[in-house]
């Protein structure tokens, strides 16, 4: 049944208030989520006044500065600081975004900092994607022929078929776009979400592929992928600047063709 | 509980393989109000003060009567569409889910029949 009321330990508290070293002059709030599932307690948001002059240019920068010189229990994943992991993806802002790429100067005031949206939280910033992952495996993100490999040779492909790729293969999979998702947020159990549909479509757009049918008939379905309502805030958020949402209506369009 | 891998749970009960036709009859509907649409809040504008005589004389017409049952017909089929879509998207226990597709299906195919056989009876009475 609906449910009208929150459940137990969802309320978001204010929590600790760390100040700025002295003589520190440029200034900047980051509002961090915090949540400790061992301790039993409501998440809150910590408040960390750091010193710009004594920190990287970008987000990540700052959540390392605050890791390293604050509080060592802050919990976030990251690894390549540079765009291509996918790892740091995170709600800053109001918006998905990699903390790597996302710059401290591009922010108003102060900077809030949660984990990817209508995720299971394991801890503070880090979601849990384990269905994400499976829905991602789901679909098989690799080629399929039933034609051998050459014994001499690649498969070949033209330029123009390789060209099909470019805005498909970019894809990271750092889950700021299923995460951003109303669809995904309400149904993400069956539906597939933009991250898997755009790695659906980078399949079927691939020349190489003979299993093109398969992986159609594998998504013709309400949920897999017809909860998309061209929403579009996948497009939006993508920080390698793809466009799921043209890859999904690529499907769908796919499937009508071919009816016919 | 469950103990199933988090594969075999994303794999769920596999493709439905249905769902183009859905989308497809939603589309063709939502065009084909376009011009229904706009042909009947014309029509509409045109006939205040017109009294009941007229405005029976104006549905039994065969071009308004035929238009207005499309218009109807179409209307409940993309009406009902939608709010299938809805259902799907917003309310998740199965059982209840069902029913007010279910439901919803029945209310929209009988309006449909009733608002017809309103209309053929002015048509055909005039």
């Amino acid at each position: 049944m609906a449910k009208f009321t929150l459940p137990a330990n969802s309320v978001v508290k204010t929590g600790l208030k760390y100040e700025a070293a002295d003589g520190a002059k440029r200034v900047r709030n980051v509002v961090v989520y915090r949540y400790d599932p061992d301790t039993g307690e409501n998440p809150r948001t910590d408040t960390y006044a750091i010193d710009l002059d004594k920190c990287g240019p970008m987000v990540l920068d700052a959540l390392i500065t605050i890791k390293n010189e604050v509080d060592a229990g802050l919990t976030f994943r990251r690894s390549c600081r540079e765009g291509i992991c996918g790892s740091c993806a995170m709600n800053i802002d109001g918006g998905n975004t990699l903390a790597c790429t996302k710059a401290i100067d591009d922010i108003k005031g102060d900077i809030r900092v949660y984990p990817l949206p209508h995720m299971p939280v394991v801890k503070d910033l880090v979601p849990d994607l384990t269905n994400f992952y499976a829905q991602h495996a789901s679909i098989e993100p690799w080629i399929k022929t039933s034609t051998a490999t050459p014994p001499d040779r690649e498969r070949l492909q033209s330029k123009e078929e390789r060209g099909r790729l470019d805005g498909l293969y970019e894809c990271i999979m750092c889950a700021c776009c299923s995460t951003s998702c109303p669809s995904y947020w309400w149904n993400s159990d069956r539906y597939l979400g933009p991250a898997t549909l755009l790695a659906a479509y980078r399949w079927v757009a691939d020349s190489r592929d003979e299993a093109t049918g398969e992986r159609l008939d594998e998504l013709e379905d309400p949920f897999k992928l017809y909860r998309c309502h061209t929403i579009m805030n996948c497009a939006q958020v993508c920080p390698k600047s793809l466009n799921p949402a043209k890859a999904i209506a690529e499907l769908k369009k796919l499937l009508v063709l071919r009816r016919g | 509980m469950t103990m199933r891998t988090p594969l075999a749970r994303a794999k769920g009960l596999g493709a439905a393989k249905e769902g183009v036709g859905h989308w497809w009859h939603q589309r063709l509907t939502a065009v084909a109000l376009v011009p229904l649409t706009v042909w009947f809040c014309l029509a509409v504008a045109s006939l205040p003060g017109a009294d009941h005589a007229a405005l029976v004389a104006w549905i039994a017409a065969p071009v308004n009567a035929v238009l207005l049952v499309t218009l109807v017909i179409v209307t409940l089929y993309h009406g009902y569409l939608g709010v299938q879509v809805i259902m799907e998207d917003y309310v998740h226990p199965h059982w209840i889910r069902t029913t007010l597709i279910v439901t919803s299906g029945f209310a929209a195919f009988l309006l449909a029949v009733g608002a017809i056989f309103v209309i053929l009876q002015l048509a055909f009475e005039n």
